[in-house]
């Protein structure tokens, strides 16, 4: 299994002194799920943010370490994080659609990235449209604004918005956190897709989740990571205390 | 203990019904003002009045030059104070950070705000008229009046940006947007109805402004339109001064046609951004 990306004892502060990484070292394999979960304020957030510099928006105290992604260290200041983000997409918790209608929301990204072709906007609406496991229940309003959909959809056309750009990586933060049991269960379904052609990283928004999702699982706690294993054995057979007490739901 | 609990309805009861009349009484002063002016200066009205120039000591004829000179006046403005005005909004609500610099920029809008428009009249003729040699004219009375519009527009468009919701920055640059991008293309967009709202109700303030214009600008009588920018003109507010003090013998309904006409115009103004707010509101995604 080839790992995607590296990440080499990363350690991040905010300024306001909240949730902060600790020397956090960890490889994330091309072509699987892997899940990062915990209490909250653990630093999943975080770390996610770190994969796109979203965090560059934030005022941070410190970081040091590096995450190579390719071999290419994206902390460097030098990175173009424009393309960055193009290749590394990103599914909110909160399903958040552009006002516009659903066809802009899909093709923002890409018409930013300079992609005028109307043949080209329109099959990476479809495609992308049903990758999300939404395309049928939509294709035909697809010039409505996007905010008239119910939240389960919005959020699966926000996951669509992201696959339209075709990245390299998806970063998944608590994606069905507001969402029912069955919307839940089609945008499950999308990552068992997604992870065919993308490497997919996940922040659950329970244990359950975790564990019904995870090819590879990393339990984090206050900043640190405690536990990186094999999805299987992590959650049958975790080898730290502080794994086990949470996955049997001791705390937290 | 049952008396009690009669009273406090009785108390509250009471209680309603003055703050109810209250509210009344604070549309008692527009309906009366507009109603006052309609009625003494109506007759006043005419195609005559409107389209005509002011003759026998402008106490017979039209003002219009008057009516073009008040339009010209309130489109330079906006010429001046619009784009500056939404830059700087622009710049304090996405770019600017909380700072020292930030901190100036704020407090120097507040004062500004706060000054008395007759010293922006002041200040408008020393730079404009007689620094940059603008003379008394439509430009120097223009830029005047924008400097006295600035704050407004500013508050009133940086509130609007605000109010867009940061949840569409933060998704916008994660799909690979610039900061300029995610502006242009949703932030403004979203917050253009917020804004126009706020430049209407400066220019409104503009259009009805006397003080800052005496000096800059408005001209006594004219015999001709202005042909220039560096023309002086005649304005509303400022003719509606002159033939109600300046002038002897002025027909009162001459006065208060010009007052009605002064109203409607800055009531138009109102009305619009009424209607542009509460269109919005309807048709809003968030």
């Amino acid at each position: 299994m080839v790992d995607k990306i590296i990440i080499e004892n990363l350690s991040l502060q905010y300024s306001d002194g909240t949730e902060s990484l600790r020397n956090i070292s960890m490889g994330i394999p091309q072509n699987a799920v892997t899940v990062l979960f915990g209490p909250a304020g653990g630093g999943k957030s975080t770390l996610l943010r770190c994969l796109n510099r979203l965090n560059d928006l934030t005022e941070i105290k410190a970081s040091s370490g590096r995450i190579l992604m390719d071999g290419e260290n994206i902390l460097d200041p030098k990175t173009d994080v424009i393309a960055l983000r193009r290749r590394v997409g990103m599914v909110f918790a909160r399903p958040v659609t552009l006002p516009m209608s659903i066809r802009e929301n899909i093709i923002y990204g890409l018409e930013l990235a300079g992609e005028k072709r109307k043949s080209k906007l329109d099959e990476a609406v479809e495609r992308s449209l049903k990758l999300s496991a939404i395309w049928d229940e939509i294709k035909d309003r697809l010039d409505e604004p996007a905010s008239a959909l119910s939240g389960g959809q919005q959020q699966r056309v926000c996951l669509a918005r992201v696959i339209a750009l075709q990245p390299e990586v998806i970063l998944l933060d608590e994606p069905t956190s507001g969402l029912d049991p069955i919307s839940t269960g089609k945008v499950e379904a999308a990552l068992f897709e997604l992870k065919k052609e993308y490497t997919v990283i996940l922040v659950p928004h329970s244990v359950q989740q975790a564990a019904r999702t995870a090819d590879h699982a990393a339990f984090f706690l206050t900043g640190e990571l405690i536990e990186y294993a094999d999805g299987k054995n992590l959650f049958t057979n975790p080898k730290q205390k502080k794994t086990e007490d949470y996955v049997m739901g001791r705390f937290g | 203990m049952k008396l009690f609990a009669q009273n406090r309805h009785i108390v509250q009861r009471l209680g309603f019904i003055a703050i109810t009349i209250m509210a009344l009484v604070t549309v008692l002063p527009i309906i009366g003002t507009v109603a006052f002016i309609l009625m003494k200066g109506g007759s006043a009205i005419s195609l005559e009045f409107l389209s005509g120039f002011p003759h026998d000591g402008m106490r017979t004829g039209g003002i219009l030059p008057a009516i073009i000179g008040t339009l010209y006046l309130t489109l330079g403005t906006a010429l001046f104070s619009v784009p500056l005005g939404i830059a700087a909004a622009i710049y304090l609500s996405e770019y600017a950070r909380d700072n020292q610099l930030t901190r100036l920029i704020r407090l120097a809008i507040i004062n500004l705000a706060g000054i008395p428009s007759v010293v922006y009249g002041l200040f408008g003729l020393g730079l404009f008229v007689l620094f940059l040699k603008f003379g008394t004219s439509i430009l120097a009375a223009s830029l005047t009046l924008s400097i006295m519009t600035l704050p407004v527009i500013i508050s009133t468009s940086e509130e609007a940006l605000r109010a867009v919701p940061q949840a569409f920055r933060t998704v916008s640059i994660s799909l690979g947007a610039t900061r300029w991008q995610t502006i242009s293309r949703i932030i403004l967009k979203e917050a253009l109805p917020g804004i126009l709202t706020g430049i209407i109700l400066g220019l409104e303030r503009a259009a009805g402004e006397t003080a800052p214009i005496l000096f800059t600008g408005a001209a006594f009588f004219l015999p001709q339109l202005p042909h220039s920018p560096f023309d002086a003109t005649m304005a509303l507010p400022y003719h509606l001064f002159v033939i109600s003090t300046q002038v002897p013998e002025m027909p009162i309904q001459i006065q208060y046609g010009t007052a009605l006409v002064l109203l409607v115009f800055v009531l138009t103004m109102n009305v619009i951004a009424t209607v542009i707010r509460s269109r919005a509101r309807a048709k809003r995604q968030w």
